[in-house]
């Protein structure tokens, strides 16, 4: 198992143009996000809520989830897109050309990032526009690499629905059941001090809340959890969902 | 050294023989039909020499390389055509060719011209340009046939290359086949269950039917086997018919499936007559319509199995639902 990286380098190609040329499908991915962005953002200006144990206006705290919220919707589906190339029969095209596997699944997984992060970066500039600063530019390079780290456990994640579910009908209940749970467990739109005990405990389960918890000490500098602990489930939860989804994927047999 | 090699090649899914033991040999430069209904195996067989599934038993060597032990040199020595097209609809046709170039190991530079020759061998360059999602049927089959050509393969394998198409475009798809096996020396294997396309394209045939393989040899032969024309007669009492029919010293064969009768004689047209002659009233059947056909594969299918291809396919259907259910519960 060789890892080939002009292969690599096509198969990202080729995510990066399709997603240039889906113009539609961008905007329609962006629009949840966007619309948290800016009502809650506008609607809750200025206004202080207990337990966001933060000086700053709500659209600080905001923010973050809003770009983790972003991140979560686009890699998922990047990872579960094998679907859509397995309905189309292109996935077939790929599986028998003299490329390994692992490098398919690199291929895959830099092409969803990179698709990912410039969508995160496009709603952090929008909310830089409703007045949003974040703390320094060194910082904000390090919040891209957890950034990446959200990304790819999520592409994982992805991948690992693709080879359970097998076909598009299933795509919806995805989104429905297990991407928006995560977003409201999180820690996106509010501290989850508020939350009931038992809620409170799934969201320290959800991997999400550590890769907000990260994006909020790096973007504005403040957070509930210290930043080593987020990294390091952030770091362990990408590499595992990474590895058990490549794994399922180059079992699986078109 | 032949092109493939197959011996005892078995699949079995959920307690199914898809592929019951197969054994052929294709020589090199030669154009191979794999003949059969639906469900008969065919896709099965043509996915394991592509190294897609893996074989439950049995071995398959593709230009010498082993199919389960060398499978990224069989990839390499491959083209392949599915049976549904597997293209990226957001892709120009170029684009596709360019990525199947490049991940078939070509050079940037390399790619582009062989991919500018393969759009010209299928007549696309017009269209090179534009999105796969614009294509027809027909096109997206042909940019396919060219995808399949870009990293020169020594064998080629088409899978049901015509499904779907119209008349004028499954011809045209025939011509290009028959040029790139007859011009360029591509060995060309390729499933159908339309008789006339392996009549017309195929060197040798391989009748398959219930994942084992009935018959193998050149159409001509097959249909030599029949030993002659056939006669499909419809009558309205089929019990009188077939006493009657039963009687004629020159009737080789006698089928009868659905009303018809299919009788297998030499010299067709001379014996229409005397069917035509026989009594009404004495035999106590009329004769409702009278057909006469030199055989064609379907007949030679017919022979091998009992049942037309058609008839089998239901079946087939049926086998599969009848297992599909045994397996849920």
């Amino acid at each position: 198992m060789e890892i080939n990286f002009t292969a690599i380098y096509i198969l990202w190609l080729r995510e990066m143009k399709r997603f240039l040329r889906s113009w539609s499908r961008m905007v329609s991915m962006l629009m949840m996000p966007l619309f948290f962005l800016i009502f809650l953002g506008f609607g809750f200006k200025g206004a202080f809520f207990p337990g966001i144990g933060y000086t700053k206006d709500y659209l600080h705290f905001l923010v973050p989830g809003v770009i983790a919220m972003a991140l979560v919707s686009t890699s998922t589906i990047a990872g579960l897109s094998v679907l859509w190339d397995r309905e189309f029969g292109f996935l077939k095209e790929i599986m028998v050309a003299p490329v390994s596997r692992v490098s398919i699944i690199i291929g895959r997984i830099v092409g969803g990032i990179t698709t990912s992060i410039i969508q995160a970066i496009l709603i952090l500039i929008i909310s830089i526009g409703m007045g949003f600063s974040f703390l320094s530019f060194p910082s904000l390079l390090l919040a891209i690499l957890i950034m990446v780290l959200i990304s790819s456990g999520f592409i994982g994640l992805g991948l690992i629905f693709a080879s359970i579910i097998r076909d598009i009908q299933g795509f919806g209940l995805i989104t429905q059941l297990i991407i928006m749970p995560l977003i409201f467990l999180s820690g996106a739109f509010f501290p989850l001090k508020n939350l009931p005990k038992f809620l409170k405990y799934l969201s320290y389960l959800n991997p999400l809340t550590y890769g907000i918890e990260g994006l909020r000490r790096l973007l504005i500098g403040f957070s509930f959890l210290p930043f080593w602990l987020d990294f390091i489930v952030l770091l362990s939860f990408s590499f595992l969902s990474v590895i058990l989804g490549s794994y399922l994927f180059e079992k699986s047999e078109i | 050294m032949p092109a493939i090699s197959v011996e005892n090649l078995t699949k079995v899914f959920n307690g199914l023989r898809a592929v019951d033991n197969i054994s052929f040999e294709v020589k090199e430069g030669e154009l191979f039909g794999l003949l059969g209904p639906n469900g008969a195996g065919k896709t099965t067989t043509l996915n394991m020499l592509a190294t897609l599934i893996r074989p439950t038993s049995g071995k398959a060597l593709i230009s010498g390389f082993d199919v389960l032990k060398e499978r990224e040199e069989v990839r390499r020595s491959i083209g392949m055509v599915f049976q549904e097209p597997a293209l990226d609809n957001y892709l120009t046709g170029r684009e596709n060719l360019e990525f199947h170039g490049i991940m078939y190991g070509l050079s940037r530079k390399e790619a582009k011209e062989r991919v500018k020759e393969a759009l010209k061998i299928v007549e696309l360059e017009e269209f090179a340009d534009k999105l796969v999602q614009t294509y027809s049927g027909g096109m997206k089959r042909r940019l396919e046939i060219a995808r399949a050509l870009v990293h020169q393969p020594k064998v080629l394998f088409l899978d049901e290359p015509t499904l779907g198409l119209d008349a004028q475009t499954r011809r045209r798809i025939w011509e290009y086949i028959k040029k790139l096996n007859k011009e360029k020396g591509v060995t060309i294997s390729l499933t159908t269950h339309y008789m006339e396309e392996a009549d017309f394209l195929a060197d040798r045939v391989a009748i398959i039917d219930f994942g084992k393989i009935v018959a193998l040899d050149t159409p001509e032969n097959l249909k030599n086997i029949l030993g002659g024309d056939v006669i499909s007669i419809e009558v309205d009492n089929w019990q009188n018919a077939k006493k009657v029919f039963e009687k004629l010293t020159w009737v080789k064969k006698i089928n009868h499936e659905n009303g018809i009768f299919y009788l297998q004689v030499e010299k067709g047209e001379e014996k229409i007559p005397l069917l035509i002659k026989i009594d009404e009233k004495e035999a106590g059947f009329k004769i409702k319509s009278i057909n006469l056909r030199k055989p064609t594969l379907e007949d030679v299918f017919l022979h091998f199995t009992g049942k037309t291809i058609r008839e089998r396919e239901a079946s087939q259907r049926e086998r599969f639902r009848e297992r599909a259910k045994r397996h849920r519960r």
